[in-house]
């Protein structure tokens, strides 16, 4: 069967999952959390450029966490590092560790495609595919050859309603993705990223293109989405990491991590003077 | 004082003969953009009288020319086995170069590394591209039909339009698929989807519209090839092709043969096949824009 092949590069869940790993944070409930995505030591350059320089950081379970920095300080370089998108991108170099339940994903016994559908992606503009509604969704679950085991129709119906859309579009599945208003079609990508249930969303300025209400109904969701998935999100808007982010990141010019702490920490009391002249708007 | 004013502005530059100049520039131009028009008007009527007087000095029958094939006798003459001889050719011709033309399409555009290789692959396209039509004619002439001994059968005409096509759908094709924009593309990765995948599922289905108007285009363009079919050696068939293996004419040979006769008959009997064949240019034109046109506000 076609399908079957086609689901070819299994993740190797045994090969994910490590013993050693040390709880480094709490949950919102107060339970401690073990970190999800940690990089060590990470460089990334670009040809003769440098995006990332020495990046440290234990990104925990079940929370946002969000990424926020000047443009062009590699928060994108660093989201498209998490989940190998970076291989696209001929002239991208990258050294030191970047892991996912500890296990490196840049050994060379990780298949990207497998390291994948662990971990979803939202892109700044909405990149809904020339398909209809329901195809859209059904994609991921299609193309990981899960379409035979689960019922699709309920799969799709219940990812459109993680995603807030299910209401507006139930009636026009049919239709092409192509068709909705630009925050629609970011929450079918939304819907999209976690239809096949990965344990991670990579959102890199997921409101950027949209307006304030479709930006604000995005916000909402992402609080949802903590409840069963790990977010990490990218966003230049200090006032939307504030509002909807559990620990932030700070990223500045040369690809720096300065600062990472719980999200009232860094925008009331930050540890760097940089950090703070940034969030206070005087540079950046 | 004012109006003194107003009247010394302007009044030492001299533009009549620069606005002039730019008239007479718009003319000439528009002149040669009427020019095709004119020029296909002029074919048109000058087919349609000779079709016209055919069908009436002549007698040319539009049932007996659809319905016979070719005859020495003239007035026995049709063009059916011509028109069943095309068909079947184009059908043959868009097998071979379909698939071929658009997998070097992908590879060139998904797959290939931009190192010497490629680059040297994408400047003989260019020069293939290029290439008389009645060179396919010989190579097929002397590859298929003489060298691995196939004769003068419909399969080698179509190895021959097939190669001069192929470079125009690959072309084509490369063009389709380097406008899917990229942001779909990483959309599929991010899904956890493969390469192949990723062409399949959802490169493929956004750049068919524009595949499918370049093979349609190039096909159009092969239908009426006469050059390369008279090198394979399809002159002189009067019969109606059953198979890719039987011997033939198609309808741009046939019209040959028949507009190189001495008899007037013969030659009305032309005009009558070249309308046929015009027609079913047009026909595959307005296809390809036709599909152009509807899947165009997608993506
Ligand atoms: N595809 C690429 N090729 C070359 N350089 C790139 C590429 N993407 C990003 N860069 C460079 O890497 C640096 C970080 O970029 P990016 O990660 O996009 O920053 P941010 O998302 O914070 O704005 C920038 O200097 C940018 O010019
Ligand atoms: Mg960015």
């Amino acid at each position: 069967m076609a399908t079957d092949h086609e689901s070819e590069p299994t993740t190797n869940d045994a090969q994910l999952i490590t013993t050693d790993v040390q709880a480094t944070g709490t949950g919102r409930n107060g339970e401690p959390t073990e970190p999800v995505v940690t990089a060590r030591d990470l460089d990334v350059h670009y040809g003769a450029e440098q995006a990332l320089n020495d990046v440290d950081i234990d990104i925990p379970e079940h929370r946002v966490t969000a990424i926020i920095g000047p443009s062009g300080c590699g928060k994108s370089t660093f989201l498209r590092c998490v989940n190998r998108m970076n291989d696209q991108i001929d002239s991208c170099r990258i050294d030191g560790e970047l892991s996912f339940h500890g296990k490196n994903v840049y050994d060379e016994d990780v298949d990207p495609v497998a390291l994948r559908r662990k971990i979803g992606m939202v892109f700044q503009k909405p990149n809904p595919f020339p398909k209809s509604i329901y195809d859209n969704v059904a994609y991921g679950l299609r193309v990981q050859g899960m379409a035979g085991d689960v019922d699709l129709d309920a799969a799709v119906e219940r990812a459109l309603r993680g995603a807030a859309l299910w209401d507006e579009v139930n009636d026009q599945l049919d239709s092409s993705g192509l068709d909705l208003s630009g925050g629609q079609q970011q929450r079918l990508c939304i819907a999209r990223a976690i239809a096949p249930d990965p344990e991670v969303i990579l959102m890199d300025e997921p409101t950027s293109a949209l307006d304030p209400v479709a930006a604000s109904k995005i916000e909402d969701l992402i609080d949802d989405l903590a409840d069963e998935y790990t977010v990490i999100i990218v966003t230049h808007n200090m006032q939307q990491a504030a509002r909807i982010s559990d620990k932030t990141a700070v990223f500045l010019t040369g690809g720096n991590l300065v600062e990472f702490d719980e999200t009232p920490t860094i925008f009331e009391n930050p540890a760097d003077d940089r950090v703070e002249d940034y969030i206070t708007g005087k540079f950046g | 004082m004012s109006t003194e004013t107003d009247d010394t502005l302007f009044t030492d530059v001299d533009l009549v003969w620069e606005h002039r100049k730019n008239r007479i520039f718009l003319a000439i131009i528009f002149a040669a953009s009427l020019f095709g028009v004119v020029a296909l008007a002029l074919l048109l009527l000058d087919v349609a009288s000779d079709f016209y007087v055919g069908l009436t000095e002549y007698n040319i029958s539009l049932v007996d020319f659809f319905t016979r094939d070719g005859s020495r006798r003239e007035e026995l003459s049709g063009f059916r086995g011509a028109i069943v001889a095309s068909i079947m050719l184009m059908i043959v011709t868009a097998i071979l170069s379909f698939f071929v033309g658009v997998g070097s399409a992908i590879y060139l555009e998904e797959y290939a590394p931009d190192n010497h290789i490629t680059r040297l692959i994408e400047a003989n396209l260019a020069n293939l591209a290029g290439v008389p039509s009645i060179v396919y004619g010989l190579l097929a002439l002397a590859a298929f039909v003489n060298g691995i001994g196939m004769g003068p059968i419909l399969l080698a005409g179509a190895i021959a339009l097939g190669l001069l096509v192929m470079p125009i759908i690959i072309v084509s094709s490369q063009e389709a698929l380097r406008a899917v924009p990229d942001g779909v593309r990483n959309g599929s990765y991010a899904t956890g989807a493969t390469e192949w995948q990723t062409i399949r599922r959802v490169v493929l289905p956004a750049a068919m519209p524009g595949i499918m108007t370049g093979t349609i285009l190039g096909l159009a363009r092969a239908i009426g090839e006469t050059a390369p079919l008279i090198m394979v050696g399809a002159l002189f068939v009067n019969r109606m092709p059953y198979g890719p293996l039987d011997r033939f004419s198609a309808m741009p040979t046939q019209i040959y043969n028949w507009a190189a006769e001495p008899s007037q008959h013969f030659i009305h009997l032309a005009a009558v096949g070249i309308v046929v064949l015009l027609a079913f240019v047009f026909a595959m034109n307005a296809a390809a824009i036709y599909v152009r046109n509807k899947y165009e506000t997608e993506v």
